[in-house]
C-alpha cells in the first residue's frame, strides 16, 4: 500500500486504479455499513429502550437493563463463568498447542499423520464435541463408572462446587468446577487448531538463530525460552485473540452439552441473551446482553487492531 | 472509465437482484395460487389459496399425527394447498424465534401453534395481531363441545382467539410397576403417603423420583404440581391471577415440599433430560417420573413397555380430580392473505374428525368432550374420562398460567432453588417477577 500511496499524493490525484478499487469495494461497503454496524447501532437503541415484552416498546429506558443485568443472579454467574472459562480455555490451547508443535517440530517420522490426528477435532461443529462430552462426562456413563472403582467419582459438569468461593453481590465468586469439564471440551477441539498455528511459527525460526544460541553456550531450555518463545510472540497474540472472541461468545458448545447447569454454574452470556429473548421475550435485556458482549470482545479486539494500525505505519 | 462504472453498475445490479430475489419467488407462487384460484371457480376474492401451518411438530408421534390431519385436509378440500412449515427443535423455542420475526416483519403464517392460556393472551393477544374467533365458534356450535375452562384459556376479554386441537395432562406420575410390586408400595394418593413410599424406596435403595432438570421446566413442572396439590386449582388460578399473593403460606409450604422432595430424586439430575430421566425408571433405577403424558408416548413406542404392565400412572398426590392441561391451539392472525381458506382449516381442526386423526398418533387426547374414546389406548381413555370431570388448572412450565417472561423467571429462581434449597429466597424471586406475570 505505502509505495503505491506515494506517488498520488504527488499527483494530488486519485489513480485510475484506486478508483477501481474504491468503486468495487462500495457495494460491500454499503452492505456491511447497513446489515453490521447499522444492527449493532439498532441492537445498542433497543438495549436502552422498554421493549421487554412482545409487545414493541421503543421509549428510552435509559440503563435500566444494564443496571437490572448487573444486579442479577443469572448474569453475575454469567460473567463469573466466562472469566474462569476464557482464562482457563485460552491458557490450556496455548500450553498445550505449544507443547504439542514443540514436539512435532522435532524432526519426527509421519509428523503430518500426528497433525492431522491433532487438528481433526477442529472440523467438527461445537455442538457435535458438545454431545460427545456430554456423554464422556456424564457421572453415571462409562469411564466414570471405570474410576467408581477406585473410589473417585468426579461429578465434572453437575458439581455445583464453586472453588475458593467468596460472597460477592448476588453469587459466590470463585472458579465453578462445572466450567472446567466444558473447558476440557473446548480445549480438545480447539488445540489443534493452535498446534498448527504454532507450528507454521516455529518453522519460520531459522535455524542458524539456534546455532547462533547454541555457540554462545545457551541450553536446549534457554533456546526454546529465550529465543524461540519471544519469536513466536505474535503467534501467541494471534491465538489469544482468536480464542477470546471464541470463548466469550461461546453458545453452542455450552447449550449442546450442559445447558445453564444447576444454579447456572456453566450459564454463559450467549446462553442467556437467547433465552431471555426467545422464551422471555424480553428483547430490550437480550440486546443489552449482546451490547455488554460486544464490548467484552471488544476489550480484546480493538488494542490488536490498534497494533496492527501502528505497525502498518511504522 | 465506463468500463468500471458498467461494471459498477453490474455489480450493485447482481446485489440488488440477489436481496430481492426472496420477494420475487413469493409474487410469483402468489400469481400461480391466483391461476389455481380461476381454475377452481375461486373463493373470496377469487384465489383458492394456500394454508401454511406453523408448529414445532417434528418429532416421532406428533409428525405423524400433523402429516394426517394435512392428508385428510386435503382429501375434503382439493382446491386449498397446506404448507407444512414446522420448525424442529428446542421444544419450540426455535419455532418462537422465528414466529416472533414473521409476526413481527408482517409475514404471519396462516395459523400457528400456541400452547392455550398467556402464552397466547400475554402475548400476539395482547399486541393486537390476532382475530376474535367468536363467530367461528358459533357457526360450528362448538360452545359445548369444549370443556367451559379450556374456552376461557384461550379468551382474552370475552373473545376467543384460538381453536384446542389436543391435550396433554401434566399432573401425572409414572412409576415402574415391578418396583412398587416388589416392595409392596401402594399408589399415593395425597403428599404424606408420597413422602411415605419415597422413604420406604429411598430406604430400599432405589431412586424414588426420577427427575432430568437439565433444561429446568422439568423442575418447575415438578414445582408447580407442589403448588396445585397445597392450594388446589381454584386457588392455583387465583395465585396466577394476582389475586393470592407468593408469600402465602401455602405457596411457601409448597416450596418446603419442593425441599424436602429433591432429597428423593437421583444424584445426576442436572445431566439429564426429561428422556434421560424416563430412561431411570424404564430400567428399574428410579421407581417414580413427574412428567406430562407424552411420557406414555415415549415409554410405549420408544422405549417399547407396555401401559399397566411395565408401567402404571396415577394423578399427582393431592391433586387428584384435577387436570394440569397443556393444550395446543392454534388462532388466526391479523394480515394473513388467504383468511377464508385458514378459517376452513381452523374449522377442520376443531372437528371430532381431525381430532381423532391427530391424537392417537401424538399420543394426546382430544379436547372435544365428544370424541369417540374408542380409538385411544387405555391411558387415552382413562385420560378422557378424568378429563370430562377434572378441574383444569393451567400449567406453568408450558406457558399457559403466565407470560412468558414470568416462565423464563420462575425457571430462573427454580433452577437456583433446586442447588441452593433457599425457600425464603424462591418465595422472594417469584413475588419480585409477579408484577409481569
Amino acid at each position: 500500500m505505502m509505495e503505491k500511496d506515494l506517488p498520488i499524493r504527488k499527483k494530488n490525484k486519485i489513480s485510475k486504479d484506486q478508483l477501481t478499487a474504491i468503486l468495487f469495494l462500495i457495494p460491500s461497503l454499503i452492505l456491511i455499513v447497513v446489515f453490521v454496524y447499522g444492527f449493532i447501532g439498532w441492537t445498542g437503541y433497543l438495549s436502552v429502550s422498554n421493549y421487554n415484552t412482545i409487545v414493541p416498546d421503543f421509549s428510552f429506558a435509559g440503563l435500566k437493563n444494564y443496571a437490572y443485568l448487573f444486579n442479577d443472579f443469572r448474569f453475575q454467574a454469567d460473567l463469573r463463568n466466562t472469566i474462569f472459562f476464557t482464562v482457563f480455555f485460552i491458557g490450556l490451547v496455548i500450553v498445550l498447542g505449544l507443547g504439542l508443535a514443540i514436539l512435532l517440530d522435532q524432526k519426527l517420522k509421519g509428523e503430518s499423520i500426528f497433525r492431522n490426528i491433532f487438528l481433526f477435532p477442529m472440523a467438527l461443529s461445537f455442538i457435535v464435541t458438545g454431545v460427545v462430552w456430554q456423554w464422556l462426562l456424564n457421572p453415571s456413563t462409562g469411564f466414570n463408572n471405570f474410576l467408581k472403582v477406585f473410589g473417585i467419582q468426579p461429578k465434572w459438569y453437575t458439581d455445583t462446587n464453586i472453588l475458593a468461593g467468596f460472597q460477592w453481590g448476588q453469587i459466590e465468586f470463585g472458579l465453578p468446577v462445572a466450567i472446567l469439564a466444558v473447558v476440557i471440551a473446548a480445549v480438545w477441539q480447539m488445540t489443534g487448531f493452535s498446534l498448527a498455528m504454532y507450528l507454521a511459527g516455529l518453522r519460520g525460526i531459522g535455524d542458524e538463530l539456534r546455532e547462533a544460541a547454541r555457540m554462545d553456550g545457551a541450553t536446549e531450555f534457554q533456546i526454546y525460552w529465550k529465543v524461540v518463545l519471544p519469536l513466536l510472540m505474535p503467534i501467541t497474540m494471534s491465538v489469544v485473540i482468536i480464542m477470546a472472541h471464541i470463548s466469550l461468545k461461546i453458545f453452542d458448545l455450552v447449550y449442546a452439552m450442559t445447558g445453564t447447569g444447576a444454579n447456572f454454574v456453566t450459564d454463559v452470556p450467549g446462553l442467556y441473551m437467547f433465552e431471555t429473548t426467545f422464551r422471555g421475550n424480553y428483547y430490550a435485556n437480550g440486546a443489552a446482553i449482546a451490547i455488554i458482549m460486544l464490548l467484552l470482545v471488544a476489550v480484546f479486539i480493538v488494542p490488536y487492531l490498534w497494533n496492527n494500525r501502528k505497525g502498518d505505519q511504522s | 472509465m465506463k468500463k468500471i462504472l458498467s461494471l459498477l453498475m453490474l455489480s450493485l445490479v447482481l446485489i440488488i437482484a440477489a436481496c430481492s430475489s426472496g420477494s420475487d419467488s413469493d409474487s410469483s407462487s402468489g400469481t400461480d395460487d391466483d391461476s389455481k384460484g380461476t381454475d377452481s371457480g375461486g373463493k373470496d376474492s377469487g384465489s383458492a389459496g394456500s394454508v401454511e401451518i406453523f408448529s414445532w411438530w417434528t418429532g416421532a408421534g406428533e409428525e405423524d399425527g400433523l402429516l394426517a390431519l394435512i392428508d385428510l385436509f386435503n382429501e375434503k378440500f382439493p382446491d386449498i394447498e397446506v404448507k407444512n412449515a414446522a420448525v424442529a427443535g428446542g421444544a419450540g423455542t426455535n419455532a418462537k424465534a422465528v414466529l416472533a420475526t414473521r409476526m413481527q416483519g408482517n409475514d404471519p403464517p396462516s395459523t400457528f401453534q400456541v400452547h392455550g392460556g398467556e402464552e397466547l393472551n400475554k402475548s400476539w393477544v395482547a399486541a393486537n395481531k390476532m382475530e376474535a374467533l367468536n363467530e367461528l365458534y358459533e357457526a360450528n356450535d362448538w360452545m359445548d363441545k369444549f370443556p367451559e375452562s379450556l374456552i376461557d384459556l384461550v379468551s382474552s376479554d370475552g373473545n376467543i382467539y384460538s381453536v384446542p386441537v389436543n391435550i396433554h395432562r401434566g399432573n401425572v406420575i409414572f412409576y415402574n410397576m415391578e418396583i412398587f410390586n416388589e416392595h409392596n408400595l401402594e399408589v399415593p394418593t395425597t403428599m404424606d403417603e408420597f413422602f411415605a413410599v419415597a422413604e420406604k424406596l429411598e430406604a430400599a435403595g432405589v431412586v424414588p423420583l426420577a427427575l432430568g432438570d437439565k433444561e429446568t421446566w422439568e423442575a418447575t413442572q415438578v414445582f408447580e404440581n407442589l403448588l396445585a396439590a397445597e392450594l388446589g386449582a381454584d386457588d392455583y388460578i387465583k395465585l396466577f391471577n394476582g389475586e393470592i399473593e407468593f408469600d402465602d403460606a401455602r405457596v411457601v409450604k409448597a416450596a418446603e415440599n419442593f425441599d424436602k422432595l429433591l432429597n428423593y430424586v437421583n444424584d445426576d439430575h442436572a445431566s439429564r433430560s426429561w428422556q434421560d430421566s424416563a430412561q431411570l425408571v424404564a430400567e428399574g433405577d428410579a421407581a417414580m417420573l413427574n412428567m406430562g403424558d407424552w411420557a406414555k408416548g415415549y415409554f410405549v413406542n420408544d422405549l417399547g413397555l407396555v401401559t399397566n404392565e411395565d408401567f402404571g400412572y396415577f394423578a399427582f398426590p393431592d391433586t387428584v380430580g384435577e387436570f394440569a392441561v397443556i393444550t395446543d391451539t392454534f388462532g388466526l392472525p391479523t394480515g394473513v392473505e388467504h383468511v377464508e381458506e385458514t378459517k376452513e382449516f381452523l374449522t377442520f381442526l376443531g372437528s371430532v374428525e381431525a381430532q381423532d386423526v391427530f391424537n392417537p398418533l401424538k399420543g394426546s387426547i382430544p379436547a372435544r368432550i365428544d370424541a369417540d374414546p374408542s380409538k385411544y389406548d387405555d391411558y387415552g381413555k382413562d385420560t378422557i374420562e378424568d378429563f370430562k370431570t377434572a378441574k383444569l388448572f393451567p400449567t406453568l412450565a408450558h406457558g399457559s398460567a403466565a407470560s412468558e417472561g414470568f416462565v423464563t423467571k420462575a425457571n430462573q429462581a427454580v433452577n437456583i432453588f433446586v442447588t441452593q434449597r433457599d425457600v425464603d429466597n424462591l418465595i422472594s424471586a417469584l413475588k419480585s417477577a409477579a408484577p409481569e406475570m
